[in-house]
């Protein structure tokens, strides 16, 4: 297997109440430093909940957020955005809220003609051409080419959102919640097509999700994010039955089951660390039933602990 | 283009606006044609001659020149310099605007130092230093005018852009291998020019008034030339003496500046998409009814909906939201209502107290009985008692239900001090048990909290601690969980569930999740295109489900532990409620479609506890 | 709150300076040998070497911007050639009759626009939304000149119910009473375009508002109509009104320009109109400068005024 989106230390902080010249007042860690593979024709699930920092770190992957320190390395060459129509070509993003991603004011054909013509140079026959193959790739009728996004519903639209990061024949591409905007019957529609493409096309997915039982279902291997940082990593089959780190426990307890007779997982009302402040050690440990002395004083190394599951924690749970 | 000119031309008085001005300025175009006597010639032997004169339709002034001739002169030049400026200012500012707010940081933070340094001034300032170093003049006037106004549309515009930069299809626009000027000409500026236009067309009017302002005070044009403006101010020493040639130039700037401003706001509703789907008309203390007859009561419990139907009326539209429901709760059980979005679930619990936003929602048909009373068309005062003292609400986005500017504390104790008239310190004891109640730690400093200083999880719990301020019978919760993370969505399903083992709670519960419903509901109620579908006892729902829809539903939804696997999917999408299929809503998607399911009218047929809307359902109860 | 109220004045430093600044900069435009120029017809000899030594204007821009900003500093804002008083003088003396008439103004258009724009909003698209509508586009259309010209017409010369003009009766007058019957009408007209502005943006804000879904828990608590509309929705709206009503004061400043040469107010705008005719330079500047600065002053007032309302604001 070759890697196709290496991650090496990346991380972002941003300014909070930054004066016009010199440094800001306080800083907020969106993303501690992350250190991720993601193998070509894999997809690599990303679950956390909300200010867990999975969409900045997503943005930083295809250049619309600057990383504040670490580099990324993209199908084995060097981060470099600089050409936007060659960087375009190598990494494409499809977006969580499917109608906002799309301009109101151009036809479906304008927004699909743009990366074919920025990107790729075609000509006019040469990009009719390939919007009718895209087209029918992921099943929409050439008669949507005339109409303003308004006009479809969510599902459709987040159907053309994919069509456009086909359009850029990239092999990667970054699903940043593509279906969370989604009804349930809908959004089965979209991750069975999103199968489909990859088979066919061969392409990477990072698949970027709070839902729990969607990102098992559609992923290779799943990173959990916690407060900016991975806290557990490893095959999709096996991290939410058997999970190492109590956080991920803790997400996988609380996901509504039918059959499961309703109980709080976490007795004691908890919060978050608080961003501006974070505490010294582990960040999970004000909420972890495991924490003992060392993990309010030392912050934990992902580590492996056994059948390729890393977390980062000092007292794992047994398999 | 063809739609805004329509809306447009139904708007009556921007209508009215359009024509006066564009007799105005056909007017003034045809000026140099039409028989006038020059403008600028003196005679003094007619002075201040009174209108209707022979010769002089609207008299003359101080020296003698013909009021109508120069009345259409000035009209002129007054028109042409606001046009003008209000051109230049847009233009400039528009472009200093776009480009602070598209690429932001550094930029915009230099620019917009510079604007609000502008801004600084009460206008009249700058226009006047303006003038005073340019000299008096209606050119300099026309400079200092666009000048003093630049600020202001680059302020605006600057906000709107900010706004559409962030949206995500100018980032996938950069991923699509665009440079800057290209994303700006092509996907900012057509996304900003309604706002341009909108922006000019109700501030011409004003620059046509700040153009005449300086020419009055002697600044703009300069004699023997004269603007509207000018005209005024030599006509004010007479004032007394002869009104007339105050009131010609006068009256000529309101009704230019009047139409002007008619049209404008007229411009500004077409464009506006808000003002176009009536979004932006205010929600009336309770709904609208109007139904023709009450129903029988057929059910019982102490909340009861019968054949309860909502519409919206939009323009000649009829969503037909919820249609025909009938439900009810007893003491101590949890109704859950699942469906998808626009099934009409929510708009079903939001009328129970006349809550749905009218116009343009109207509750055309049923009754909701609440031990026995009918709360539809209830007086308001009455139905004010009830609300949230016996029946209350909680509901789904904690960050926008709790007002913004309230101490959490205040708005508790307001919840109970409208329905119980008790001390202030009665009141925060109360309050400060409800937070106990909700399991919030250290309530006597979380009531003194503003909103925005909790989590989501922390507001919902205020949310909750609201609903049972006046310990209520029955609890309509719309979503309460579905802006939360998981965690804290155990959390909270966990305490709504102790609390209405407690207290004996009715319990109406809005979802879309089946997860939640198997965890807490009673019974289930399965909404599709505002309908019932199916009803019954949550496990044998979802262990037995008798409509296609429900089984189709229950088999989309991922669970957890399944492993990686291709997912359950309903093709196509749900109708539109103001175009439903005749028969049943579902058959354009069901594979058990036979010709009968599209006929007629397909009734919930209740049997054993459970009801089912289907001809050839999936399962019969025995 | 105190600390807050301290780094809003500080920040209004580099805004002060700006406008010096701008000021200097647009004065500087003014062609020819800037003593001739800013002297006129005041430019004797005598004149010219005074103002020379003065503002240093033999030496260059940034030099001269220097020294005029040092004397205004010490409350030396220079000497008027054409009333041969000093410019602080004339410039405070006619700012407190200004500030008289805008005050009075500016109080009676937030109240009344306010009230209208509730009003209006509440009852959407009724007789009394529609009437006061109507007024409100009357109001913003009419030139405030006009306006005021008419109400003299009206009511000092038609019904010799009010002075014509002035602050003061020339003769015997000088009491409150005399004040109040000589400031009804400039403040009436002088308020009517802000209130209109005020009463269109009041009504815009409380629809918004009233569409929150914080209102409609108000509802769902059982909260009466009345408390709602001015309670609740209220209270939210004044968030996005009170920004306004500190651009509307400029506007009531600016206006105060025609008002007061319509009806002979002795104030601030006036004598700027009249430096400008007279092209009395340093006159006009200090005035501008002067003016802008207690604007800027207001404008803090109104920041602070809106953190104490919206806890969000972090003081």
């Amino acid at each position: 297997m070759t890697e196709a989106l290496h991650l090496d230390n990346l991380s972002k902080t941003f300014p909070v109440g930054k004066p016009l010249f010199g440094p800001p007042k306080f800083t907020v860690k969106a993303v501690r430093p992350v250190t991720l593979t993601v193998e070509t024709g894999e997809t690599l699930g990303i679950v956390g909940e909300s200010g867990c920092g999975k969409s900045t770190l997503a943005r930083m992957l295809v250049g619309l957020i600057p990383p504040t320190t670490g580099t990324i390395r993209i199908e084995g060459k060097a981060f470099d955005n600089a050409d936007p129509a060659a960087f375009g070509k190598s990494i494409q993003y499809v977006f969580q809220d499917p109608i906002s991603s799309l301009n109101p004011r151009k036809t479906i054909r304008q927004i699909i003609d743009a990366p074919l013509k920025r990107l790729h140079g075609m000509g006019k026959a040469d990009r009719a051409q390939r919007i009718s193959e895209i087209f029918a790739a992921v099943n929409l009728r050439e008669d949507f080419l005339t109409r303003y996004p308004h006009e479809f519903s969510g599902g459709q639209a987040q159907r053309i959102g994919i069509a456009r990061a086909l359009a850029a024949n990239a092999r990667i591409l970054i699903l940043d919640e593509p279906v969370s905007a989604l009804d349930v019957s809908v959004q089965a529609q979209v991750l069975n097509l999103l199968a489909k493409l990859k088979r066919e096309f061969g392409l990477t997915y990072l698949f970027i999700s709070h839902d729990l039982a969607v990102v098992e279902a559609v992923s290779t291997r799943v990173a959990v994010l916690y407060f900016g940082a991975v806290v557990e990593i490893g095959e999709a089959e096996a991290i939410f039955s058997r999970p190492r780190h109590p956080y991920t426990r803790l997400l996988a307890d609380s996901a509504p089951v039918v059959g499961r007779p309703l109980t709080a997982p976490e007795g004691r009302e908890t919060e978050l660390p608080d961003p501006l402040n974070p505490p010294p050690g582990c960040s999970f440990a004000a909420r972890c039933p495991r924490a003992t002395d060392l993990c309010r004083r030392v912050e934990p190394e992902l580590t492996d602990k056994g059948d390729h599951q890393l977390a980062a924690c000092h007292h794992p749970l047994d398999p | 283009m063809r739609l805004f000119l329509k809306l447009l031309a139904r708007n009556r008085l921007a209508l009215a606006g359009a024509i006066v001005l564009s007799g105005v300025i056909l007017l003034v175009l045809l000026t140099p044609l039409l028989p006038l006597s020059a403008p600028n010639v003196t005679n003094t032997a007619d002075r201040f001659v009174r209108p209707f004169s022979p010769g002089h339709l609207l008299g003359t002034d101080h020296l003698g020149r013909d009021l109508l001739s120069r009345l259409l002169w000035g009209t002129r030049l007054s028109l042409a310099v606001g046009f003008s400026a209000a051109l230049i200012a847009a233009t400039i500012g528009a472009a200093i605007g776009i480009v602070a707010g598209y690429f932001g940081g550094r930029t915009d933070n230099l620019i917009m130092r510079g604007v609000d340094m502008l801004m600084a001034f009460p206008y009249i300032l700058l226009a006047l230093a303006i003038v005073a170093a340019l000299g008096p003049g209606l050119m300099n006037a026309l400079i200092a005018v666009a000048a003093v106004n630049v600020p202001f549309f680059a302020r605006n515009i600057r906000g709107i852009t900010v706004g559409i930069a962030h949206k995500e299809f100018v980032d996938a626009a950069k991923l699509s291998g665009m440079g800057h000027t290209r994303i700006i000409l092509s996907e900012i500026l057509p996304n900003v020019l309604p706002v341009i236009v909108i922006a000019m067309s109700t501030t011409v009017g004003w620059m046509i008034l700040e153009t005449a302002g300086l020419s009055f005070l002697g600044l703009g044009s300069q004699p023997p030339q004269a603007d509207l403006g000018s005209m005024l101010g030599e006509a004010r020493a007479a004032l007394i003496s002869a009104p007339h040639t105050s009131v010609v130039p006068g009256v000529m700037i309101l009704i230019i500046v009047m139409s002007i401003n008619l049209l404008g706001d007229g411009v500004r509703d077409a464009l506006d998409p808000r003002l176009r789907s009536g979004a932006l008309s205010r929600p009336m203390a309770a709904t609208l009814v109007d139904r023709a007859e009450v129903p029988e009561k057929r059910t019982d419990g102490i909340l009861s909906l019968d054949d309860l139907e909502t519409q919206f009326h939009v323009g000649d539209r009829i969503f037909r939201a919820v249609n025909g429901v009938s439900l009810s709760v007893v003491p101590g059980e949890c109704l859950g209502i699942i469906g998808e979005s626009g099934s009409g679930k929510s708009v079903t619990a939001l009328s129970v107290m006349g809550l749905v936003a009218s116009p343009p929602g109207v509750i055309t048909a049923g009754a909701v009985r609440y031990k026995g009373r009918d709360l539809i068309g209830m007086r308001y005062p009455a139905l004010r008692r009830l609300r949230g003292d016996r029946i209350a609400y909680i509901f789904q986005d904690p960050q926008a239900t709790l007002h913004p500017l309230y101490r959490v504390g205040d708005q508790l104790a307001e919840a109970i001090r409208c329905h119980h008239r008790i001390s202030k310190s009665e009141a925060h004891d109360r309050v400060l048990e409800l937070l106990k109640s909700v399991r919030i730690p250290n309530p006597e400093s979380r009531a003194r909290s503003f909103p925005h200083e909790m989590s989501g999880g922390m507001r919902q719990r205020v949310g909750i601690a609201m609903a049972l301020a006046n310990d209520p019978d029955v609890i309509i919760a719309d979503e309460p969980t579905t802006a939360l993370d998981v965690t804290v969505q155990a959390q909270i399903l966990s305490l709504l569930d102790d609390l209405r083992r407690d207290r004996g709670l009715a319990i109406i519960f809005i979802t879309h999740d089946f997860g939640v419903v198997a965890q807490l509901c009673d019974r289930v109620a399965v909404m599709y295109a505002g309908r019932i579908v199916e009803q019954g006892p949550t496990p044998e729902i979802l262990a037995n489900p008798a409509h296609p829809y429900t089984k189709r539903l229950i088999a989309c939804v991922p669970e957890l532990g399944g492993g990686r696997r291709e997912l359950a999917a309903i093709p196509g999408l749900p109708p539109s409620v103001d175009d439903l299929p005749p028969g049943c809503a579902f058959a354009p998607r069901c594979r058990k479609k036979q010709t009968s399911c599209e006929r007629g009218e397909i009734a919930l047929k209740p049997q054993n506890g459970r009801a089912v809307r289907c001809l050839y359902p999936e399962w019969r109860p025995s | 709150m105190g600390s807050y109220i301290l780094k809003r004045l500080f920040s209004a430093i580099p805004v002060l300076l700006g406008i010096t600044i701008i000021v200097f900069a647009i004065m500087a435009l003014i062609p020819g040998d800037p003593a001739t120029a800013i002297l006129g017809s005041y430019a004797t000899p005598e004149n010219v070497e005074k103002l020379n030594r003065d503002l240093g204007l033999d030496k260059p821009a940034v030099a001269r911007y220097f020294i005029w900003l040092g004397n205004m500093l010490t409350g030396d804002f220079g000497q008027s050639f054409a009333l041969n008083r000093p410019v602080i003088d004339e410039v405070l003396e006619r700012f407190n009759a200004t500030l008289v008439l805008a005050g009075t103004a500016f109080v009676l258009c937030c109240f009344l626009g306010i009230l209208a724009g509730v009003i209006s909003a509440s009852r959407q698209y009724g007789f009394a939304d529609k009437a006061i509508t109507f007024v409100v586009l009357l109001g913003i259309s009419i030139p405030s000149f006009f306006l005021g010209m008419m109400m003299i017409l009206l009511f000092a010369v038609n019904l010799r119910w009010l002075p014509v003009s002035g602050m003061y009766a020339i003769y015997g007058g000088g009491d409150l009473w005399d004040l109040l019957k000589h400031l009804v009408m400039p403040a009436a007209a002088l308020a009517v375009v802000a209130t209109g502005v005020i009463a269109r943006l009041s009504r815009s804000a409380m629809l918004e508002v009233l569409r929150q879904d914080f209102i409609r828990t108000a509802r769902a608590k059982g909260v009466s109509e009345r408390r709602v509309i001015w309670g609740h929705a209220l209270r939210a709206a004044m968030v996005s009104i009170i920004p306004v009503l500190g651009i509307q004061a400029g506007f009531v400043l600016s206006g105060a320009v025609y008002i007061e040469i319509v009806f002979q107010w002795p104030g601030v705008g006036r004598m700027l109109v009249d430096a400008i005719l007279k092209r009395d330079i340093l006159l006009v500047q200090g005035g501008v400068v002067f003016v802008a600065a207690c604007y800027v002053l207001f404008n803090i007032m109104v920041d602070v005024a809106q953190s104490l309302l919206d806890p969000r604001i972090k003081t």
